[in-house]
């Protein structure tokens, strides 16, 4: 790393510390976040990650506690004798009954989680997702009960960082910059472009191997796999560009398949959208015409 | 006559001849040395790929490998480790001491013993053949995910490697499995022996059942590459997540056959230096057997992320978080062993110490990585890194560190040094977690596993991680240095009992054990369990 990058991170520290007691919410990976994000969408694993956490750090606390006093009170040179007894059930059942009560606790939050993720009915859009080696598909399949005409594309890793992986390229990371954050590896040439307050429904799917849709600002990763059609949902509540990557081991460029939402005002979405279908309709009009064969008469 | 004639052989001692003594050799003692420098060989060549992985990811940017050539560091890494050097060692300690500790003259099936030993070095020799080879070695993680690892040219030498390492595991759990239930001297009852037979005991079981599993997964893929099957591929009408529901069921008790050996060592390493029986003797027990049976209805924690129905995935959920119950019960037994006890802190001691604390920090995230719609974060990130290095390297290796230091005098008939061995302990404890603490950040903060390369907001806690990586890694040379000095030069006599809180008939014969032992059996005196009889 520079001495820039040392120099920039040293300031972040303190904001990543700040940052994982204060529960801020980071849109993108901080240099130094120590936490998960809690996310932009109305669904967000982060409490109950915070929940089991806690849950182990007060039980580490009371094991390890224990484990220390022992280790200081019994030991052979400050004269300590070995007792004899070695079981006691009443003990024993407590430290069975006590963790069953806590993981009760813990499913019950869980399985809360779980059924408000599996839920996709509902939603005001669809885009289907495609993962490729080594880059994403994007197609609009429908916005608001109407069908969206022919918009999709394709979006892979963008070209300066692209050049700058290359092995010895020699080129810095730090270098790779979008307003003042670093997007080394973490920018596309053409980002995934949704409206917020809306309900999203994604179909994942694999093209040729299994890969992993995953922006951490969303709360989750769902893989692509082919012949299987997943499905999972969002609904952004701020507009921004949130970042993530392929979570799946997909091959030589597993680590070079970035993924970046933009998410918008809606009416900023409809205008976009509307563009992209004339471009697509423009772009349709001049492929016909350059492959029709010379018209032939009705009839 | 001929029975006479070999009787006889039997009781001079080890053969003479080098190829005689090692290669042919049938003796229990003989074969666990073997097993146990195999899989401190294949430590040092895992090791050496895991210094490649941590290189390349040592700042952000390419600087050492091509990225298909990190894809087969991660994967040979994780093969040879689990494979060849955890493995390996548990069935070394299994051969050398299940019999020593049940009053056996040696194992069973002592032929079958050999072959079981002498497959291994075959099946590595042709996995680590493939990274010479054209197309270079596997490449598409050691879960080997169709159809990613079809891609790969090395596919039916790596399979064929894992066909010999299998059937390698299962006659060494056959053999094992015999052995304690047939041979036990009179008196060893069941619930008399020591808790790392039985610990070896269950994982045996384990080990018979899932490996064939491995066996038919793996079959599928080859069939599928070659023979135009269609088991896992989409196009035909096959299901890529059927192999994983396949691995898993196969992976998931594989785990456990890495860490409930582990349990079966700190077990007996507890109440000797603590002086005190072990807390809970059948409950120590019950707890391996119901975390066993558990282990077969939870491999879907590692799917939660391919999309399952939502019946499955609670399922899958509460079953996992079931397995945190018997795993606290063994904790709290092993630290309401200490309290009350008598305790000094010779290296063995350390190494089991800082299991306790280690082992249960994985299995915090452990605990974490089961709820399911957190998973959908932790997944496939360097958090789940972080997780099961913590079970397997200050876990399962740790375990493996103090049972060597525990019974090299048995074996060697030497003390090591205490000085060095506990060097050896400080550098491996503090710079393990230099190594692997920092990755839980990481993977939190949104960094996946498995790349070799990433976004510029990763690079310190990459950067500390390498460091302790390097560290750790150099301080197994330490390691080595104390067994070398150990078993050649170290002049330091050990006592037949070498640990004076130490319990069993392993310590009732002489150290070094002689080559042959128990060819009497033992007449078992309560008072001389590791447990003690204060239990029932
Ligand atoms: C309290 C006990 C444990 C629980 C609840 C637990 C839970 C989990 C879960 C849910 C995962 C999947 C994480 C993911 O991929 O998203 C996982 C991964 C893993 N665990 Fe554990 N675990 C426990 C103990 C252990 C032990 C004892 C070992 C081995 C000694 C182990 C080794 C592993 C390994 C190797 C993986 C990663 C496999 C891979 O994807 O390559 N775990 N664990
Ligand atoms: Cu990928
Ligand atoms: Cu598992």
């Amino acid at each position: 790393m520079t001495s820039g990058g040392i120099g920039r991170s040293v300031s972040a520290w303190a904001a990543g510390a700040m940052a994982l007691f204060g529960g801020e919410a980071w849109a993108n990976p901080v240099p130094n976040q120590m936490n998960m994000t809690q996310g932009v969408s109305e669904w967000s694993p982060y409490a109950m990650h915070m929940v089991a956490l806690w849950v182990c750090v007060v039980i580490g606390v009371i094991v390890f506690g224990a484990m220390f006093i022992a280790m200081f009170r019994f030991r052979k040179s400050r004269g300590a004798v070995a007792e004899k007894w070695a079981h006691s059930t009443k003990l024993e059942i407590v430290w069975t009954v006590v963790p069953v009560i806590i993981l009760i606790f813990l499913a019950n939050l869980a399985t809360g989680g779980l059924t408000t993720f599996a839920d996709t009915t509902g939603a005001d859009m669809t885009i289907k997702i495609t993962g490729y080696q080594w880059k994403w598909r994007y197609d609009y399949v429908d916005y608001k009960g109407k069908g969206v005409d022919k918009v999709g594309f394709v979006s892979k890793l963008e070209e300066s960082s692209d050049r700058t992986r290359q092995l010895k390229s020699n080129l810095d990371p730090d270098k790779i910059q979008v307003d003042g954050y670093n997007t080394y590896l973490l920018d596309v040439d053409k980002p995934l472009v949704v409206p917020v307050g809306v309900k999203i429904r994604f179909i994942i799917v694999g093209g040729d191997v299994i890969h992993s849709w995953w922006v951490p600002a969303l709360g989750w990763k769902m893989d692509a796999i082919p012949g299987i059609a997943n499905a999972a949902w969002t609904k952004i509540k701020e507009p921004g560009v949130y970042r993530g990557q392929c979570a799946e081991l997909c091959g030589q460029d597993h680590g070079f398949m970035p993924i970046v939402v933009k998410a918008v005002p809606k009416a900023e979405f409809e205008q976009w959208l509307a563009t992209q279908e004339d471009e697509a309709k423009i772009q349709k009009a001049a492929q016909t015409a350059q492959n029709a064969p010379a018209p032939v008469p009705q009839g | 006559m001929a029975h006479a004639a070999t009787h006889d052989h039997d009781h001079h001692g080890a053969p003479k001849g080098f190829f005689q003594r090692w290669v042919m050799s049938t003796n229990h003692k003989d074969i666990g040395t073997l097993y146990l420098i195999f899989s401190l060989t294949m430590f040092f060549i895992g090791g050496a790929f895991a210094m490649v992985i941590r290189a390349e990811l040592f700042k952000p940017g390419m600087q050492l490998v091509q990225p298909y050539f990190f894809n087969e560091m991660t994967t040979m890494h994780a093969l040879v480790m689990i494979f060849g050097a955890i493995m390996p060692a548990f069935v070394g300690l299994a051969n050398w001491m299940v019999p020593l500790m049940v009053g056996a003259p040696d194992m069973a099936l002592p032929r079958m013993n050999n072959l079981s030993f002498w497959i291994l070095p075959f099946a590595f020799f042709m996995l680590l053949s493939t990274l010479f080879m054209p197309g270079g070695g596997p490449a598409g993680g050691w879960t080997m995910y169709p159809p990613l690892s079809l891609q790969g040219e090395s596919v039916a030498y790596v399979i064929f490697a894992i066909h010999l390492m299998g059937i390698s595991s299962i006659m060494g759990a056959i053999n094992i499995i015999a052995t304690i239930l047939n041979m036990r001297a009179p008196g060893m009852d069941l619930l008399k022996m020591p808790v790392f037979v039985w610990s070896w005991l269950i994982t045996a079981f384990l080990l018979i059942a899932v490996m064939p599993v491995l066996a038919g997964a793996v079959t599928m893929l080859l069939t599928d590459k070659y023979f135009h099957t269609n088991f896992f591929n989409a196009a035909g009408g096959g299901d890529p997540v059927l192999f994983q529901h396949i691995f898993w069921f196969f992976g998931h008790p594989e785990v456990y056959i890495m860490i409930l050996p582990a349990f079966g060592i700190i077990s007996e390493i507890i109440p000797t230096f603590a002086r005190k029986p072990i807390f809970g003797y059948r409950a120590m027990v019950f707890a391996i057997a119901s975390i066993a049976f558990l282990s077969f209805i939870v491999w879907a924690h590692h799917m939660f992320a391919v999309g399952l129905p939502m019946g499955a995935e609670i399922f899958f959920m509460y079953a996992t978080m079931l397995i945190a119950v018997p795993t606290g019960v063994k904790v709290f037994n092993w630290v309401s062993t200490m309290w009350g006890g008598s305790m000094t802190f010779e290296t063995p001691m350390l190494f089991s110490i800082a299991f306790v604390i280690l082992f249960t920090i994985g299995g915090f995230s452990g605990l974490m990585l089961a709820l399911a719609p957190a998973d959908f974060q932790y997944h496939d990130t360097y958090f789940v890194v972080a997780h099961f290095h913590y079970v397997l390297v200050t876990g399962a290796a740790f375990s493996i560190m103090a049972a060597a230091y525990y019974w090299i005098p048995k074996w060697s008939g030497h003390m090591y040094s205490e000085t060095w061995g506990k060097i050896h302990f400080w550098s491996s404890v503090i710079s393990v977690n230099v190594l692997f603490f920092p990755q839980h950040f990481l993977g939190l903060a949104g960094m996946p596993r498995r790349i070799p390369d990433y976004n510029v907001a990763f690079a310190n806690f990459n950067m500390i991680s390498s460091i302790g990586g390097f560290w750790f890694g150099a301080s197994q040379l330490i390691f080595l240095g104390v067994i070398i000095h150990c078993v050649f030069f170290s002049k330091k006599k050990a006592a037949d009992r070498s640990w004076e809180g130490a319990k069993g008939l392993e310590w009732t014969v002489p150290s070094p054990a002689p080559f042959h032992t128990f060819d009497v059996p033992p007449v078992i005196h309560d008072d001389e369990l590791a447990h003690g009889n204060t239990d029932h």
